[in-house]
């Protein structure tokens, strides 16, 4: 591997976040964004091809070393780590909806939802998956939310535009069907 | 479209049965419900309560379904969709709204409030379509549209629910290498320090402690016979003192309660009088003849 490459695969192993591509730039300030560009692709190709535990996944705006799936049972079971817990249905639907509207207010998501989300949003915030990110203009100026550099990560986006468009997914909304 | 719009009027139940509006009505009254609750229940492979016996009307009250939790009122609904297999624009709303109605007494949901909103919102939207049209039907809106546009908008989302299901389960199988502090969290050198640094502080820490101060506490009896025998001999020979005229400025806090215990129960006995002719003036002490008599 060229020593760029070494370089970078230190940085990345020292950190236990995603490293925004701008870091992974300052570390090596002589080379070209190409040139880490394509250092980053030589030490993907060096865990995938060579057979590595680990492989370099691009997440949340950034890169990170991640073991490979196959073996997380055999942690897990070992005690070495453990696998964050599973968000309820209920707080997926909150997630969901203020991703795809956000900044979005919390009466715009319980109209949505059809029920109660205050303390939903509350636990979501607490797990800093989303943040308050504004007020409306409208009466009481209400809290608008917004999704975190964290939901990226935790959900395996490189951002937020890897999701589907409203109109690429399968129920697209269609025009109601015309009265009779 | 499966069936023209309005068609419902043609359905079994022509009417809204006030009926449907009462949830919690006991079971045993209404038991071609009961009959369905069970057939429904059985088709999502749910065990119900005694098998041999499904005719049977069931309590309310013992009656368990261990279903999925629902994530709210839209998703019961969308899922009754599905089960009935009916097209999502044109929804057969009586059947729907009965169905809906039967579920959430079945299942007893414990928000219900949000529950019952939605159950009225359907009995509502049936009862406008029964509602007869006056004159042309351009003008006709189909009272269904807006339930329909959340129902979309609800399914749509849980779409990317899915999707985020998904990728999130991908991204907790794969660990990171190490795990995330939280923040503020901060992690402490390790503590350098000697043996002989160890003792030096321990040597001082007992150098600067001082001896403990022993006291010791001797139970005092107090002289109340003394006492009143000495006011006794004082009253013999006058009739009128003060508290100060009996008890010496510099007399022991035993001789001061002695003296007021004598004091006391002498008034109790009738041998003195005591008054006090302001607060915190001096206690006149009075010998009492009648008292004495008595």
């Amino acid at each position: 591997m060229i020593p760029l490459a070494k370089l970078l695969e230190a940085a990345l192993f020292a950190s236990p976040r995603p490293i925004p591509v701008d870091e992974l730039s300052a570390l090596a300030p002589e080379a070209s964004p190409a040139e880490i560009s394509s250092a980053l692709d030589t030490l993907r190709e060096h865990y995938d091809v060579d057979g590595h535990g680990v492989e370099l996944a691009e997440i949340g705006g950034g890169w990170q070393i991640l073991t490979r799936a196959e073996y997380t049972e055999a942690i897990e079971r070992a005690q070495l780590a453990s696998r964050p817990q599973r968000l309820s249905a209920a707080a997926l639907e909150t997630l969901a909806i203020i991703a795809y509207r956000q900044p979005i207010g919390r009466t715009e998501v319980e109209e949505i939802r059809g029920v109660a989300v205050g303390s939903i949003l509350k636990s979501l915030q607490e797990r800093a998956l989303i943040d308050v990110v504004g007020r409306a203009e409208g009466l009481g100026r209400p809290l608008l939310y917004g999704t975190t550099p964290l939901f990226l990560e935790q959900f395996a986006l490189r951002h937020l535009e890897e999701l589907p468009r409203a109109d690429e997914l399968a129920i697209a909304l269609r025009p109601a069907p015309q009265p009779l | 479209m499966s069936e023209p719009i309005g068609s419902q009027t043609a359905e079994g139940d022509s009417a809204v049965s006030v009926e449907e509006l009462v949830v919690a009505v006991p079971a045993a009254e209404r038991p071609e419900y009961e009959a369905t609750a069970v057939v429904a229940a059985e088709n999502e492979a749910v065990a119900v309560a005694p098998a041999e016996t499904p005719a049977e009307p069931v309590a309310p009250v013992g009656f368990l379904v261990d279903l999925p939790a629902f994530a709210g009122p839209l998703d019961l609904l969308l899922s009754l969709i599905r089960d009935e297999k009916v097209d999502i624009y044109d929804i057969p709303i009586a059947r729907i709204a009965k169905q809906f109605l039967l579920r959430i007494r079945v299942l007893q949901l414990n928000d219900a409030a949000e529950y019952l909103e939605l159950a009225a919102r359907l009995l509502r939207i049936k009862a406008q379509m029964l509602l007869p049209r006056h004159g042309e039907t351009e003008t006709w809106e189909d009272p269904r549209a807006e339930l329909v546009r959340r129902l979309l908008e609800y399914q749509q989302m849980r779409e990317v629910v899915d999707i985020l299901e998904r990728r999130g389960d991908e991204r907790r199988s794969r660990f990171a290498r190490a795990y995330l502090p939280e923040s503020g969290e901060m992690v402490m050198a390790p503590l350098a320090l000697s043996l002989g640094e160890l003792l030096t502080a321990v040597d001082r820490i007992l150098r600067a402690t001082k001896e403990p101060t022993v006291h010791t506490v001797v139970a005092r009896t107090l002289d109340v016979a003394g006492a009143i025998a000495m006011v006794r001999r004082v009253i013999a020979e006058r009739r009128n003192m003060r508290w100060g005229e009996l008890v010496a400025r510099d007399a022991e806090p035993w001789q001061i309660l002695s003296m007021l215990l004598a004091l006391l129960e002498m008034a109790k006995l009738g041998e003195l009088r005591l008054a006090q002719p302001r607060p915190f003036a001096s206690v006149e002490i009075q010998h009492d003849s009648t008292g004495e008599a008595a």
